[in-house]
């Protein structure tokens, strides 16, 4: 394929992808969206008060780069894991296996369209958590890196467990048993100061704690940890993702015989 | 002289489990050809046309599209190769219309140009009406007919039909084989077709190979199979009842029921003569029909027999050119 082929077919995967989030947004955009206006209400403005600052900072402010991440990660991983699985369950991956396309705009389709609802949901959170604080953006280029690099991240997470998924439930296992967990443990709604010094240093394992704080410390400008060493991380671990997925893909991983 | 559109050689896919579905098939389909590729269930046809479009992983063996091997440069075959599958493949959930567009769009076809080829082939497959309305809602006949439209959207010269009439009422299955027809002779669209109904086979296409665990044990033209079949038996259906069947000298005849004989008739034997026996005593006959398909007869006699005592001549249509690549 020349350059403009691949581009056709690469905007062709994305249109697609993103098509899809929007048709079924009752369940995609709506659900997240509800989920932390609960978060803000309860934990911001009920328990938040109570809390006091956390780092000279209003709780409900302390936690929205958190609850704006979650919502990025969980909807980056789950839209490509979702979608990469129904369209093997379907056999419409047939589709695109059979035409000329190569695997990384396979790949790289599902991915954009993973990261484009990551983002998008990330977006509605930031804008129903204004009705509750005020947020100043203290490094906005950081702030837009760290989300971007995280969604994409993410997204290939979930292209890989779709790849490896056998049935639906093996497409909920790592969301429910893995990216909760470590999100909820990754500093979201505390800072890692509060624990004993045995427990922050388990938590320094947590890739998910690095994404969080570097998002932190581009809104608000505080962080637990170094903000270049946990975009470093990142970037290591989206290549390293990215290579171990196109690798499956070559391979026919779990879609050819 | 011209690259077959489908070259085939060697060919071997031993599975995971150790099943050996094809056994080193050799096979090539001419350009502008309406082939058939006929075999029982679980004989390879579709390991066969799964490897040609990229679903199976082969073990060995060559595989050339237009001349192109796969091996070597796949992309490029695909451009060549349209692919109607037996089972539906596509979301159920998308439009008809998007269904098709974004397979042009993952063949880099520009949205100008796709959107006009995909409004004449929705025209002409009667699913115009049809184009905004989620794929899950078409009858299983439309659904045939979608697959058939997206594998014709990037104009393939070579396209690939599994079974495409599976499921479809006669009156539809017709009007597809017209079509069909028609992209073959008029546009030059060389034809693979896998299909349980042999009567299909033998009307639209002119070469054949059969295909049976994992081995190709026939491969010549249409007419050639045909001219093989020694005996036709056909179905008399009677004026009045019989209690025995009659003797019918020269013939073989069994009595099916009180109104119907079942006649069998050697080739090139007068049929005449038999009617005229029967027309003797008393035998009114009101209306014949061939008892089976007649590949259908030949097809359950090459399949049905173990695969040691089978004595059909094993591809002797081997090209040269294969055992070159063989050796």
């Amino acid at each position: 394929m020349n350059t403009r082929q691949l581009l056709i077919s690469l905007w062709t995967m994305v249109v697609k992808e993103v098509r899809r989030f929007l048709r079924i947004w009752p369940q995609t955009l709506v659900p997240p969206s509800i989920t932390m206006t609960m978060y803000f209400i309860i934990f911001g403005n009920l328990i938040g008060s109570r809390v006091g600052e956390m780092h000279g900072i209003s709780y409900m402010s302390y936690i929205v780069p958190g609850l704006i991440m979650m919502s990025v990660i969980t909807n980056s991983y789950s839209n490509v894991a979702s979608s990469f699985f129904s369209n093997k369950f379907q056999r419409s991956v047939e589709e695109m296996m059979v035409s000329p396309m190569p695997n990384w705009v396979i790949l790289a389709g599902f991915v954009i369209g993973g990261a484009a609802r990551g983002l998008g949901v990330g977006l509605i959170v930031t804008v129903v958590s204004l009705f509750f604080t005020h947020l100043d953006l203290h490094h906005p280029l950081l702030t837009l890196m760290v989300v971007i690099m995280t969604a994409l991240l993410f997204s290939i997470g979930g292209f890989v467990n779709a790849l490896l998924a056998k049935k639906f439930d093996d497409i909920s296992i790592i969301p429910i048993f893995v990216l909760t967990p470590l999100t909820y443990l990754g500093g979201v709604f505390y800072s890692i100061d509060l624990l004993p010094e045995f427990w922050q240093n388990v938590t320094m394992i947590n890739p998910i704690l690095y994404m969080v704080n570097a998002f932190r410390y581009g809104i608000l400008g505080i962080s637990d940890i170094p903000v270049g060493g946990a975009l470093v991380a990142i970037a290591i671990f989206i290549v390293a993702f990215w290579f171990l997925a196109l690798w499956m893909l070559n391979r026919g991983k779990g879609i050819r015989s | 002289m011209a690259e077959p559109a489908l070259s085939i050689r060697g060919l071997t896919k031993v599975y995971g489990n150790g099943f050996e579905a094809l056994k080193g098939i050799d096979l090539d389909v001419a350009q502008g050809d309406f082939f058939a590729l006929l075999g029982p269930n679980g004989a390879g046809k579709s390991t066969t046309l799964g490897i040609v479009c990229s679903l199976v992983q082969k073990t060995a063996g060559q595989v050339k599209i237009l001349g192109i091997d796969i091996d070597q440069d796949f992309a490029k075959a695909k451009y060549a190769l349209g692919v109607v599958p037996q089972e539906f493949n596509f979301s159920q959930f998308e439009k008809v219309e998007d269904i098709i567009l974004t397979q042009a769009g993952y063949y880099g076809m520009p949205m100008k140009e796709a959107r006009p080829r995909c409004e004449r082939l929705l025209k002409d497959l009667g699913l115009w009406d049809k184009r905004n309305g989620a794929a899950r809602m078409l009858s299983g006949g439309m659904k045939r007919r979608l697959m058939i439209a997206r594998a014709l959207i990037h104009r393939p010269r070579l396209l690939i039909l599994d079974e495409p009439t599976a499921g479809v009422d006669i009156e539809l299955r017709r009007s597809m084989w017209e079509y069909m027809r028609r992209i073959n002779e008029e546009e030059g669209t060389s034809i693979i077709l896998t299909t349980h109904y042999l009567e299909e086979a033998e009307s639209l296409c002119r070469n054949i190979a059969i295909i049976n665990r994992g081995e190709i044990i026939k491969n010549t033209s249409m007419r050639g199979l045909l001219t093989e079949l020694d005996t036709e038996t056909f179905l008399l259906d009677l004026a009045e009842p019989l209690e025995t069947a009659p003797l019918v000298k020269g013939f073989e005849i069994e009595r099916v029921d009180s109104h119907q004989l079942a006649l069998s008739v050697r080739k090139g034997t007068d049929l005449n003569d038999a009617f005229q026996q029967l027309t003797e005593q008393g035998v009114r006959v009101l209306s014949m029909r061939n008892r089976a398909n007649r590949l259908e007869e030949l097809f359950v006699s090459m399949t049905s027999q173990p695969e040691a005592a089978t004595g059909i001549d094993k591809q002797p249509e081997t090209s040269p050119q294969a055992k070159e690549t063989a050796s």
